[in-house]
């Protein structure tokens, strides 16, 4: 017996995640990608933070900001009449968190491929900034949207501990697949653990096969 | 173009003031590291003086004492980069479309389809950059800064990173671009040939100053160039006129002030045109009387203007006339002497070789 609860909502948490993240993630790793701030060293240290810091550290510290005594948990509260701990929404901000140095190192880097050269030649085509990063740098960096999306994506459907101590366990509303392995094999249920376990397995690696695949053939066209 | 300079990065400082004509080619010209590029990317607002000012005929791009600095993208300049610049991500067509949408609304007479049938740019169209040669690349980076409708090109090296076989690739184009479009260009070159060929006026630099500014012929003529290994090389700039291709022996006749000239065949350049040669210094021999009997076919009569000798040196120089054209030779200061060689004297000059090498 498949319990499909777990799987839709890794599903839909790692899908709003990645989308959420294409539209922080761009900015920043452009800023990052051109700036010649001084704070740019700073940002990119606490962007790669959730790399190096356990996610129990991280979940801890998101569940004391995200709960209805914190201002933006209550916040969250007053607008929308659910709390941002133990929910779905809550979910998708401590994912967001997590997974953001997935997002935007992969865009840095592809951004910085691109080099100086074809955005001063989009200038000199009388191109304004906003023009040249849409119809010159997002093109060129397809590769990097690939791969970022794909880390993303990937990065939040395997999360556990931050989606442990933010969500808790709720099935149908924070119980992910990761979680449900785990109380599964708590419970000594090793067949649907096998199930949900073999399942993830076998999505990751056809996942990312394809985008190794479809990596190589867009090589010629766009590197 | 009224340029005021100041600008300093990393132990580099330029400080540059030049009135540049607005018309025809202006060569500039220097050794490495002379700040030619630099002042290039600053004329494009790509790097931003300390103070001064940059004013375009009734346009300020750029004036130090009001902040005014306009972008990039706002200056009305076309660019032929170094590098290679094309847009990777695009075909021909698509590199070449991407200038004419931005600028289509300018007035002018130049358009998508005479542009692509003046550099000849038919064929390659649909194909990718990575697909192009090294001239081909050039050629379709020059007509991409041409759709732009510029009030300037910039040429930053279009044909350095060519090598010597394939600048015929690029050359004449840009040379019938540059006068079939009339558009004012500031041409970076390392090159003495195509100065000589393409540039009207020359801006010497040297350690981001001015060394001297003018027409092509009395600023190469004034200047002993330094070659590429650092030796000095003079040479004059004659401007000659194609008179007729012998095609049987393979030459081409050119006249300088109703004399004639012969060098290796040129028939891709029309009967009439006016071509500027360089002859070096080195290449010139004197002889009192005209020879008989030698296999050198280039032979005029002159007049010996000035003559100098190096005192420590094994050579001379000499500053010949023929009718307003001036021509150096290259002589040692033994036949100097043996000959009796001084001013005003007429002597026939031997021009060994002319180049117009491409």
């Amino acid at each position: 017996m498949i319990d499909f609860a777990p799987i839709a909502l890794s599903l839909a948490l790692a899908t709003v995640t990645t989308l959420c993240l294409l539209l922080i993630g761009t900015p920043l790793a452009w800023w990052l990608s051109q700036t010649r701030s001084r704070f740019k060293p700073v940002i990119e240290a606490v962007t790669a933070l959730p790399l190096v810091l356990p996610p129990t550290v991280l979940g801890f510290y998101l569940l004391i900001a995200l709960s209805p005594n914190a201002p933006i948990g209550q916040f969250w509260l007053t607008l929308t009449g659910d709390t941002l701990t133990f929910s779905f929404s809550g979910l998708v901000v401590a994912s967001v968190i997590y997974s953001l140095p997935f997002m935007v190192q992969p865009l840095q880097a592809a951004f910085e491929r691109v080099g100086r050269m074809p955005m001063e030649a989009a200038a000199s085509l009388r191109a304004k900034p906003l023009d040249t990063f849409l119809t010159i740098a997002l093109p060129l960096s397809s590769r990097g949207f690939l791969v970022a999306s794909v880390l993303t994506f990937a990065h939040t459907i395997g999360e556990f501990g931050v989606v442990l101590m933010v969500g808790g366990n709720i099935p149908g509303r924070t119980q992910v697949i990761s979680i449900a392995v785990f109380e599964h094999v708590e419970s000594l249920e090793y067949s649907q653990a096998h199930i949900l376990a073999g399942g993830l397995l076998v999505f990751s690696f056809v996942t990312l096969l394809a985008v190794y695949t479809a990596n190589r053939k867009l090589t010629p066209h766009v590197g | 173009m009224d340029l005021d300079l100041r600008f300093a990065r990393g132990g580099f400082e330029l400080d540059l003031r030049a009135e540049i004509i607005g018309a025809g080619v202006t060569a500039i010209m220097g050794p490495n590291g002379a700040g030619k590029s630099t002042l290039l990317r600053l004329i494009a607002g790509f790097e931003t003086p300390q103070s001064g000012h940059i004013r375009v005929g009734d346009t300020t791009w750029f004036d130090g004492a009001n902040g005014q600095h306009s972008k990039p993208w706002q200056r009305p300049f076309g660019m032929v980069f170094q590098g290679d610049a094309l847009f990777a991500h695009l075909d021909v067509a698509g590199n070449l479309a991407f200038a004419d949408r931005r600028a289509k609304r300018l007035a002018g007479t130049l358009t998508l389809s005479g542009v692509i049938e003046a550099l000849e740019l038919g064929p390659l169209l649909k194909q990718s950059p990575a697909t192009l040669s090294g001239g081909e690349r050039q050629r379709v980076a020059l007509g991409r800064a041409l759709l732009t409708r510029p009030d300037w090109l910039l040429l930053d090296e279009p044909l350095t990173a060519l090598d010597r076989d394939r600048r015929g690739d690029i050359l004449p184009y840009l040379r019938e671009a540059l006068r079939a479009f009339d558009i004012p260009a500031l041409l970076v070159s390392h090159s003495l040939d195509d100065v000589a060929e393409l540039a009207d006026h020359v801006l010497m630099l040297s350690n981001g100053r001015k060394q001297s500014h003018g027409p092509v012929d009395t600023i190469l003529a004034r200047y002993d160039v330094e070659t590429a290994d650092g030796r000095r090389d003079p040479s004059s700039l004659i401007k000659a006129r194609v008179t007729r291709h012998d095609a049987a022996h393979q030459l081409t006749h050119m006249e300088i002030d109703g004399h004639r000239l012969d060098m290796p065949l040129m028939d891709d350049v029309g009967i009439g045109a006016w071509l500027r040669l360089r002859i070096r210094a080195r290449d010139v021999a004197l002889a009192l009387e005209r020879p008989e009997g030698t296999s050198i076919r280039n032979i005029l009569p002159v007049t010996i203007a000035d003559i100098q000798t190096d005192e420590d040196g094994p050579f001379g120089h000499a500053v010949l006339h023929l009718g307003n054209t001036r021509i150096r030779a290259r002589l040692t200061r033994a036949s100097i002497h043996d000959l009796g060689l001084k001013p005003d004297q007429n002597v026939f000059a031997l021009i060994r070789s002319v180049s117009f090498d491409r």
